[in-house]
């Protein structure tokens, strides 16, 4: 009788101005789960979480929680709470009261109301600070109080969104373990938002990976990364070789001029697709050992490995390896069946996997990209 | 060069303040002399106080100005929050020039045209008298609200737009969201709005002279008194009016340096 998924989304459209934001989107999330919605800016992932906390209708289909349809539930009936990126704390009320805040909203009494701050506080390391103001709290804390501010009303969903954005690396790694920790001994489901992917791979029991307002793939985290869908997953997550390639038979594809083993099946003969092949795993031999060949055309050095470009036959893989190489050096590429993964064509093809335009500079850019906010109106 | 500036700030401060300072001086003056001090004395204030007409209109000055206020506080808040919630550019825009013009419009034509509106009212609805305590509110609350709505609306930009969703988020129905979280937020926009128009509204002759009928403000009884004969109790009136509104003033512009000097603290990292 019970439907164990807290929130579905069946059939979501929104559309801002003619745009559309989300088009038939279909997502199902199951209690006490931690989902993270992944993806570049204006993919939209934040005008999914605003949905589910009512602070946006859909256009065309249906929002349920609980099984029950809650597409006109105002979010202030719904059981749902937000961490919201910039935090929304109320300046005019120290600690103790932005925490108290829902609370108080409830008419609980005031013992009932002090017993949970006090446990909440705790709960956020922040015991003691409940008389401060929040001008005087760090980024950190901050953060601390919005997470015990949402989670003191009990929600059975939290939405949180882009709430390690503000956070320097220290800090952002922190709490990540430390949310994941809560998330597991409160037993809430969260729905996270992000566009970092590493945050999405280390917190989630399941990743959803968005682009332009479509999902592109589902799935733990393991499978995202092992077996992406497409191109722009491949991409997405993690550093990616893709190259065009023909799948001749089942465990068999040619690409880049060689043939070689794979654990891949079930294609056409002859069916043209996407090959992926992680930079980590692919190893740098002598030129007469590799099964490609090429020339070192650029070499960084990351503290854990080298990351160099090697460029075969035009197109430029990337590699990353923990011995140096020099620019010009002849090397040889050499990679196991394993390290193939093969994927059907989509309408990514081509756009993403070539490391020839590639350099840190551009790289961090398009970082600094993703980092605006989401297309949310 | 820099002797030449100062007296020319010097100059300036000599011609805003001299006739005040003159008219305040001359307002303890003895004998009812405007040239010869004959001796220091508060005649001229004992006097205001036992005259009738002019606490009449004293009465009036201040019923009208705080209500007007008060009135055009509520008023022009709910508006502002309307128009921040404006999601169309373009009719944002038609709002706001529709609200500015009052300011910019002469008191004059004001005075006059809403004169004509209240005696065409009264008219239709068989009035015998259409000009009074009602019209001069009605006059009052309308050239103060656009005071209001500018004082109002960059708090409300100011204001982070996650701090409504929070508080709904958190339970609060969109009304218990203003009063508990958006109102505490551009409290010092509301205040400098009210006395704004609090001081507009005590000091307005114009536009009052026009719409009040025989419910004469205190301006407009120091108009009166001055076409007879201009007598020193003119200077003592004019004297705790400039000082009322002196202090309103300084409370105004406290408050501004506050709310800015909050402003600049929360800028620091």
């Amino acid at each position: 009788m019970k439907n164990e998924n807290i929130v579905e989304l069946k059939g979501i459209s929104v559309a801002f101005g003619g745009e559309k934001v989300l088009d038939d989107f279909n997502l199902e999330i199951k209690d006490k789960e931690f989902v993270t919605l992944l993806g570049p800016s204006g993919c939209g992932k934040t005008t999914t979480l605003r949905l589910i906390a009512g602070f946006l209708e859909p256009d065309g289909g249906d929002v349920i929680f609980e099984g029950r349809r809650i597409n006109d539930l105002p979010g202030y009936k719904r059981h749902v709470n937000t961490i919201f990126q910039r935090y929304a704390l109320f300046p005019h009320l120290n600690v103790y009261e932005n925490v108290a805040f829902g609370l108080r909203i409830k008419k609980l009494p005031e013992k009932e109301i002090k017993a949970k701050v006090t446990e909440m506080l705790a709960l956020v390391n922040l015991s003691g600070l409940e008389k401060r103001n929040i001008d005087t709290l760090s980024g950190g804390q901050q953060q601390r109080v919005a997470i015990a501010r949402a989670i003191a009303n009990h929600p059975r969903v939290l939405l949180l969104d882009e709430p390690l954005a503000a956070l320097d690396l220290k800090l952002r790694k922190d709490m990540q373990k430390e949310l994941k920790k809560m998330q597991e001994q409160l037993g809430i489901t969260f729905i996270f938002v992000t566009h970092d992917q590493e945050e999405a791979l280390t917190m989630s029991d399941r990743v959803v990976v968005m682009n332009n307002g479509k999902i592109q793939q589902v799935g733990t985290p393991q499978d995202i990364y092992n077996e992406p869908l497409n191109a722009f997953v491949a991409d997405f997550i993690g550093e990616s070789n893709i190259v065009d390639g023909k799948m001749l038979r089942d465990f068999y594809v040619e690409f880049s001029g060689q043939r070689f083993d794979c654990l891949d099946k079930g294609f056409e003969p002859d069916e043209p697709v996407d090959v992926v092949v992680r930079p980590e795993d692919v190893d740098i031999v002598a030129p007469d050992k590799g099964m490609l060949t090429g020339v070192v055309t650029s070499v960084a050095f990351l503290g854990v490995h080298y990351e160099i470009i090697v460029d075969i036959g035009g197109f430029k893989w990337m590699i990353q390896t923990t011995d140096e190489h020099f620019e010009g050096d002849r090397v040889g590429l050499y990679i196991e069946p394993d390290a193939i993964h093969i994927m059907k064509k989509s309408e990514y093809s081509g756009l993403y996997g070539d490391y020839s335009s590639y350099s840190e500079e551009i790289d961090h850019l398009s970082d600094a990209d993703y980092g605006e906010e989401d297309g949310g109106e | 060069m820099k002797a030449l500036a100062r007296l020319y700030v010097a100059l300036i401060i000599f011609f805003l303040y001299a006739p005040v300072l003159v008219m305040i001086f001359f307002s303890f003056n003895e004998s009812s002399s405007v040239w010869v001090f004959t001796g220091f004395s508060f005649d001229w204030y004992t006097g205001l106080a036992t005259d009738v007409t002019m606490l009449n209109a004293l009465k009036h000055t201040l019923i009208v100005a705080v209500l007007s206020a008060v009135i055009s506080t509520v008023l022009g808040t709910a508006a502002a929050v309307g128009i921040t919630a404006l999601r169309n550019k373009f009719s944002k825009k038609i709002i706001m020039s529709v609200t500015q013009i009052p300011m910019m419009n002469a008191d004059i034509v004001t005075g006059i045209s809403l004169m004509l509106l209240f005696i065409f009212i009264g008219k239709l609805l068989g009035l015998r008298e259409s000009l009074g305590f009602l019209t001069v509110l009605t006059a009052h609350i309308t050239f103060n609200l656009p005071y209001v709505i500018l004082s109002v609306l960059p708090k409300l930009r100011q204001t982070d737009a996650s701090l409504r969703e929070a508080a709904l988020d958190l339970g609060c129905t969109p009304l218990q969201a203003f009063f508990k979280v958006i109102m505490p937020a551009i409290s010092t926009g509301i205040i400098t709005g009210f006395i704004m128009a609090f001081t507009l509204s005590l000091d307005d002759f114009v536009i009052s002279y026009f719409t009040c009928g025989h419910y004469q403000t205190l301006p407009i009884i120091i108009y009166n008194m001055t076409k007879k004969s201009v007598t020193p109790d003119t200077y003592a009136l004019s004297t705790i009016i400039f000082a009322c509104v002196f202090a309103l003033l300084i409370m105004y512009n406290m408050l501004q340096t506050k709310s800015e000097s909050k402003k600049a603290a929360k800028a620091q990292p």
